[in-house]
């Protein structure tokens, strides 16, 4: 994990350094001391609720935008007054901006003519950058011509045409229909593989990020939340923003009055996650017994793998799963819930992840 | 007196252009634009308005301040003045309802019915705007005399004289402005979902009720906005007016043709003041529209 | 459906006033010069338009109306770039500004440049010692329909790439490409029918412009006369059929416009349909 802090340590070994980076549009801070590096050939997410800030970073990482103040860095080199074009970065629009009056090789090849490239290094390339994307034979289509997913192939071919060393990607899956996403998303982490480019994503969809990118950098109202890996990031959320984004959460005010939570004053909030709880029939037998709380499930869903059950404890609706091999729950049926773990929080907004008491005092973690 | 008047339009612009400069530069880090040509336009777009609008506009500002105020006002009190705004203010005003009304009716028939000739009447609907006025002026002129195609008619039937009336002087109005009100209207009510009818239709709302109460409110704003560009284009209009209106004193002499007289009398002093009195009417109206307008978007925006 | 149905009577009820009111207001004003055009035969009305004084009076039309297209096309592409490509301060003012001319009567169209080129200006002097004559003169007719028809073209153009938005030029300018590049191979190909739909508009508007042009013309025959201004002479003098003649050829050419207009119309459409 960076420590942003480590400027000059980090500096050496990052491809691409942002140091506190600030931006704001009227009176609305679109970026507020934005910090952070990204190292050679990784593939980097940028996840944050809409309007959180992420695309304005991107956008001023290209060059699109201004900051209002902060450095940024590409390859060790201050680049806040090189122009958007000579920064040697590839960008892939969210819509892909493709150019409607001009076909899928033109598309591609544009960027090569605009730089002069010689017209029989730019035919190579472009047919090149044609059957990695897997397009052969469409060379002659218009972008409207295309399907969904096609499009944002030649956006991706078009943005590394001329070879840039970064690769920005603006929500590359946010236009295409749920379905051929699964499948584009699989297909862009081969490609970036593949050539092997520093890429920074954004999106607003966790699975996108957990399932795609090397690192994830959470991003709220205008700030950095937390960097890490997706596993870093999942399973020990630093803020209380971060836990209650991440996953499937349920918030619970006065985590107190829980069972086996009771140490924790009334100060104290809480997120849990279905995986940290377990629902039990009436009548099953349960290592913490004593510690369940009763409640009254209110929904259940099939999802295939497992069963999702809504589960009301004192007047809060708490999700759990139940395998599918488990005796079925009925909706209106009291069962006993156990919590294992809470990711627990004050004032301060840091998240502690704190066992239910009535385990081992060891499984208790606290960063 | 009058040098210091150039001077003053040329700072004036200098100062203009000058203002935008330092506030771009006066950033922490110059702003620097992605899509290239932001100075060229600038340049050219502030020069040719600088050239075409803004000196023209302050000149007239400028001279009608050296006009004396007690001067200016028995100027456009004069009587035959009075009655000149008179009479561009109630013909205009008549031609505009007139065209609001057959504008909406024209675009509803337009959007929502299927017939033949209906792709001529669509085209014609702008003949207004290809047609030279001065033209369109001494042809309604001719069809509404007391022997002309039309004007015999209604002579002969009701007793009713229209060219070289009140009476000419709108319909040339009606003629000028009804295209405003039928553009502004038509897109309105082609994007106005048929299923909000329908809905108003299963509710149980009769044909009137579903007119008044749901599509009335929707057009309302555009209607609004294609009135007011009728009523002000009507108000200075010239062209078509001129040859039907024949132009008696007190009876149907409209204000731009006070204008033009005096400035045929070589009475600049004279000249401004009538205009600048129609120049503040113009703008008062457009005001009003831009008021309506708003009003209007902040009850759409709020109920969606 | 249903309510198309039920409201037969009432459809047609409609249908027929809008006939009649566009009849009487619209076509027959067309006919009617058409008609009085022709009454004494097409030899009078050749004999009307070769007139010397007609043949000057079309010549000086199609020069003004050739120089304010050119004007207005150059102001209104690049109007159109500035206000929808850019976000700066003032964007505002400028927009007004350049719609302002709509509002303004033609007739103070005329004073304002009467009063800023004509004797009592400030300016007055020094063009006289240049010895350029504005005002009563072809440069002050041009200036004038300029200005009537200031935004006929960017007004045609602005609300195109509102909707377009500025994705596509970024991508171009990101990869290096100058600005003249991006217009012509991204820009241009997206406003060409809207360009040409402003420059028939204001070809027309400036051929058929009255007010504004009678302030700034001194009516001379032969030298300032426009055919709009041409027609006004000739009807003063009663000469109704030689009036009613060159008229014809504006009612022509107005035609023309509507039947372009219509083509260029529905291109736009089919093309936006396609994209």
């Amino acid at each position: 994990m960076e420590q942003p802090n480590n400027k000059t340590e980090a500096a050496n070994e990052n491809y691409l350094e942002l140091r506190g980076i600030n931006k704001a549009f009227q009176d609305c801070h679109a970026s507020q001391d934005v910090s952070f590096g990204v190292k050679k050939g990784q593939l980097v997410a940028l996840l944050g609720p809409s309007g959180s800030g992420k695309t304005t970073i991107l956008r001023i990482i290209a060059g699109l935008e201004t900051a209002d103040s902060g450095e940024i860095l590409i390859n060790g080199k201050e680049v806040s007054d090189v122009p958007a074009s000579k920064r040697g970065v590839g960008f892939v629009f969210q819509n892909y901006a493709l150019f409607r009056y001009k076909t899928v090789y033109d598309n591609i090849a544009f960027g090569l003519k605009v730089n002069k490239w010689k017209t029989k290094d730019i035919r190579e390339r472009v047919n090149e950058l044609i059957s990695l994307i897997g397009l052969e034979g469409l060379e002659k289509r218009y972008p409207n011509q295309l399907s969904g997913g096609q499009r944002q192939r030649v956006a991706f071919a078009r943005a590394l045409a001329p070879n840039p060393e970064l690769l920005l990607l603006d929500e590359p899956f946010a236009a295409i229909d749920a379905k051929v996403r699964q499948e584009l998303r699989a297909w862009l982490r081969e490609m970036i593989n593949k050539v092997g480019v520093t890429s920074i994503f954004v999106t607003h969809d966790q699975d996108e990020a957990i399932e795609v990118a090397d690192e994830i950098i959470i991003t709220n109202a205008g700030r950095i939340e937390q960097i890490g890996s997706p596993m870093g990031i999942y399973r020990s959320p630093d803020t209380a923003f971060v836990a209650e984004f991440m996953g499937h959460p349920t918030r619970i005010d006065n985590i107190g009055s829980f069972c086996g939570f009771g140490q924790l004053g009334p100060e104290y909030h809480a997120v849990i996650r279905p995986e940290n709880v377990s629902i039990s029939k009436e009548g099953e037998t349960l290592r913490y017994e004593i510690s369940t709380e009763e409640g009254i499930v209110e929904r259940v869903l099939f999802r295939g793998r497992e069963m999702d059950l809504w589960v009301r404890i004192h007047g809060i609706l708490v999700q759990g799963m139940r395998k599918i091999e488990e005796e079925p729950v009925q909706e209106g049926e009291k069962v006993r819930v156990f919590i294992y773990r809470a990711y627990v929080f004050g004032e301060d907004q840091k998240v502690q992840i704190i066992g239910n008491s009535l385990i081992n005092t060891e499984e208790t973690v606290i960063i | 007196m009058q040098n210091g008047c150039a001077g003053a339009i040329a700072s004036c612009a200098a100062a203009a252009v000058e203002r935008w400069n330092p506030i771009l530069k006066e950033k922490k880090r110059k702003k620097k634009r992605v899509i290239p040509g932001f100075g060229l336009s600038l340049g050219i777009v502030t020069a040719m308005l600088g050239l075409i609008v803004v000196i023209p506009l302050c000149t007239l500002v400028i001279f009608s301040a050296q006009l004396s105020f007690p001067e200016f006002i028995s100027t456009v009190t004069r009587p035959r003045v009075l009655s000149s705004y008179a009479v561009s203010f109630r013909t205009a005003f008549v031609a505009a309802v007139i065209d609001a009304v057959m504008g909406t009716i024209l675009a509803w028939v337009l959007v929502r019915y299927e017939f033949p000739g209906k792709e001529i009447m669509n085209g014609i609907i702008e003949l207004p705007f290809a047609l030279p006025t001065a033209v369109a002026g001494i042809s309604l002129t001719h069809l509404t005399t007391t022997n002309g195609w039309v004007g015999s008619i209604f002579y002969r039937l009701f007793g009713i004289q229209i060219a070289y009336t009140t009476i000419g002087i709108t319909v040339a109005l009606v003629f000028i402005g009804i295209p405003f009100v039928v553009r502004s209207v038509q897109p309105v009510l082609e994007s106005l979902d048929p299923q909000f009818e329908e809905a108003a239709n299963i509710l149980g709302a009769n044909g009137r009720q579903t007119l008044w109460h749901v599509i009335l409110p929707e057009i309302f704003p555009s209607l609004i906005a294609g009135f007011t560009t009728s009523f002000a284009r009507g108000l200075g209009e010239y062209g078509s007016v001129v040859f039907i209106a024949g132009n008696t004193p007190y009876k149907t002499e409209i204000a731009p043709l006070m204008i033009m007289s005096e400035l045929q009398e070589y009475d600049y002093a004279s000249a401004t003041s009538i205009a600048l009195v129609m120049l503040l009417a113009a703008f008062a109206i457009l005001f009003i529209n831009a008021v309506v307008q708003s009003r209007a978007s902040r009850i759409v925006s709020g109920i969606a | 459906m249903n309510t198309k149905k039920n409201s037969g009577p009432v459809k047609w009820l409609l249908i027929g006033i809008c006939a009649v009111f566009l009849t009487v207001m619209l076509i027959l004003p067309l006919i009617y010069v058409l008609v009085t055009a022709f009454r004494e035969g097409v030899g009078a009305f050749w004999e009307a338009v070769s007139d010397e004084y007609a043949v000057k009076a079309i010549l000086l039309t199609i020069e003004v109306t050739v120089l304010t297209v050119i004007f207005n096309t150059i102001f209104g592409v690049f109007a159109a770039w500035l206000i929808t490509r850019f976000e700066f301060r003032g964007k505002k003012i400028i927009s007004t500004l350049i719609d302002l001319p709509l509002t303004v009567s033609p007739i103070i169209a005329g004073l304002i440049y009467v009063l800023t080129f004509g004797r009592q200006s400030a300016l007055y002097p020094y063009l006289k010692e240049a010895g350029i004559q504005i005002i009563f003169a072809v440069p002050g007719i041009v200036l004038a329909t300029i200005f009537v028809t200031f935004p006929f073209v960017s007004r045609e153009i602005i609300p195109v790439l509102t909707a377009k938005g500025t994705d596509e030029e970024e991508a171009a300018a990101l990869m290096g490409a100058g600005g003249f590049r991006i217009f012509r191979e991204i820009t241009f190909p997206h406003i060409k029918w809207s360009l040409l739909y402003g420059i028939v508009l204001c070809s027309a508007r400036a051929m058929g412009e009255f007010g504004a042009v009678s302030v700034l013309s001194g009516h001379l025959r032969g030298k300032t006369n426009t055919m709009p201004l041409y027609i006004e002479l000739l009807y003063q003098g009663y000469d109704f059929t030689g009036a009613f003649a060159v008229s014809a050829i504006l009612v022509l050419m107005a035609v023309i416009i509507l039947v372009l207009r219509s083509i260029l119309e529905r291109r736009g459409k089919q093309e936006t349909q396609d994209a």
